[in-house]
């Protein structure tokens, strides 16, 4: 069933891509404006980099749950999934897994250029794509309890940044500041270690509490 | 809502104080008795509290010494420390009310926590603006991004999203128990939230009050600050079921109980 679930999705996404581009456009957009607004200068883009990448990847990824259940919700096919799989659970995970990979593992991608592009040099890429590749799926985590709890709510994009942003303060200190750490040539392992602790936690709750919140929606 | 005693006649009698204990317990989950529970207790904490609370600021303001260090300044301890220590504690209080009503489905108790909210905010809110107040003096700035100062706004920001979602949802059960849920994922991250501001950043003094080789603060400072903290959880108290005998008159009015009230 999940791996059904999946699959669907998949073929979803190739059908209207829209769904993916959207947040990676939105995440160059955001990462670009930073230069304009504080400074081109290589030096001081280098010094707030990691903040910019990370602040972008954050708002990147709500931009993309806002969609996570709402339109299974809606157009029925979520009680269609709950009939056939009997488990709320593994359909928030199945959910979550391809919100991840439809949305945060193109963002790791772009991330790429988006450090070039702010003159992050090469020797801390392993760092960005470390603290992303641990972050990004912890932020579909926690993100997906939002979206599950405000799915049968119309307008619900403000009201999910604001219950949101708030739980995603941990994961936004120590991306940035592995980043930050192996800049100045530091080691950054502690905060990726914490970053894999905040993952496995994640993994464990998070799924129990979207489907709970799922099935307060659904009765 | 009599339908609260229904599970507790399928168990089998279990000896003396368990089951009184479980009786006691199972009181609250009645509306009606936990309105007139409120009705009574509420006005008498109230009291009490403002009593504390004059005696506390009074003994706070003029029997305590100044401090060698940051003068009289130090005095907004004795609210400020208070309210800290409550935004937190209701926090708990309305998470752990909230788990109570999603495993029994006790329609009280996330009217405890709903009417928890607020009053947490309130405080959290007091804690952040008296702080930034004895942040000018004591530290020559209104606001630094301070560990401690950052967890105390990142509670904020949970506490307005979690009445930001019960605005939100139409219906008044689907609300209480999203926002259970809600605040129960918030619970968790709270620790994870404060010890990663603090290894982020950290000006703030340590704690003097909770220490393992006993407090560092003079007993003189202590005791003021010790009855303001009473009265503060005695006001909490009073103002809490204030608004939780308004929730359940709002939640009961097509019930007989309700009306007879309202009757006289």
């Amino acid at each position: 069933m999940l791996i059904a679930i999946i699959k669907r999705d998949l073929r979803c996404v190739s059908h209207d891509l829209s769904g993916t581009i959207q947040p990676i456009g939105f995440f160059l957009i955001i990462t670009s404006l930073f230069p304009l607004a504080v400074t081109p200068d290589p030096e001081s883009l280098q010094d707030i980099a990691p903040g910019i990448i990370w602040i972008s990847a954050l708002l990147a990824t709500l931009l993309a749950l806002d969609t996570l259940f709402k339109e299974d919700f809606i157009d029925g096919t979520m009680d269609q999934m709950f009939i056939a799989a009997s488990s709320l659970y593994v359909i928030a995970l199945a959910r979550i897994i391809s919100h991840w990979l439809f949305s945060g593992l193109p963002l790791i991608v772009m991330s790429l250029v988006i450090a070039m592009m702010l003159h992050i040099p090469a020797h801390a890429i392993d760092a960005l794509i470390v603290s992303l590749l641990l972050g990004t799926p912890t932020l579909s985590m926690v993100g997906s309890i939002g979206a599950a709890l405000t799915v049968g709510l119309r307008y619900s994009g403000v009201l999910l940044t604001l219950i949101t942003l708030p739980l995603y303060i941990p994961i936004l200190i120590f991306g940035a500041s592995c980043i930050s750490a192996d800049l100045v040539g530091l080691p950054w392992t502690g905060q990726a270690y914490l970053m894999g602790a905040m993952l496995v936690l994640s993994i464990t709750l998070a799924p129990f509490a979207t489907a709970a919140a799922l099935r307060v929606n659904m009765s | 809502m009599t339908s609260h005693y229904t599970g507790s006649k399928n168990h089998t009698p279990t000896p003396g104080q368990t089951r009184s204990f479980r009786i006691w317990f199972h009181r609250f989950g009645s509306s009606s008795y936990f309105y007139h529970m409120a009705s009574r207790w509420g006005p008498r904490a109230g009291w009490l509290a403002l009593i504390l609370m004059v005696t506390g600021v009074y003994m706070g303001l003029f029997v305590a010494p100044p401090d060698y260090q940051m003068g009289d300044s130090y005095r907004i301890i004795f609210i400020h420390v208070p309210s800290a220590w409550m935004s937190l504690s209701v926090y708990v209080l309305m998470a752990v009310s909230s788990a109570i009503g999603l495993i029994w489905k006790m329609k009280v108790s996330f009217c405890v926590s709903r009417a928890c909210a607020p009053i947490g905010a309130a405080f959290t809110f007091c804690a952040l603006v008296t702080g930034s107040l004895w942040g000018k003096p004591t530290w020559g700035t209104y606001w630094i991004w301070d560990a401690r100062l950052t967890s105390e706004l990142v509670l904020l920001f949970l506490y307005v999203g979690y009445m930001a979602l019960d605005k939100a949802i139409p219906d008044r059960n689907t609300a209480s128990r999203a926002t259970a849920v809600l605040a129960l994922v918030g619970l968790v991250n709270i620790p994870i939230i404060h010890y990663s501001v603090e290894w982020w950043n950290t000006l703030h003094q340590g704690s003097t009050v909770f220490r393992m080789d006993g407090p560092s603060i003079d007993a003189r400072m202590l005791v003021p600050l010790l009855i303001t903290t009473v009265a503060m959880n005695l006001y909490f108290v009073s103002v809490l079921f204030n608004r939780v005998r308004c929730e359940l008159l709002d939640l009961e009015r097509r019930t007989q109980w309700v009306r007879k009230i309202v009757n006289g």
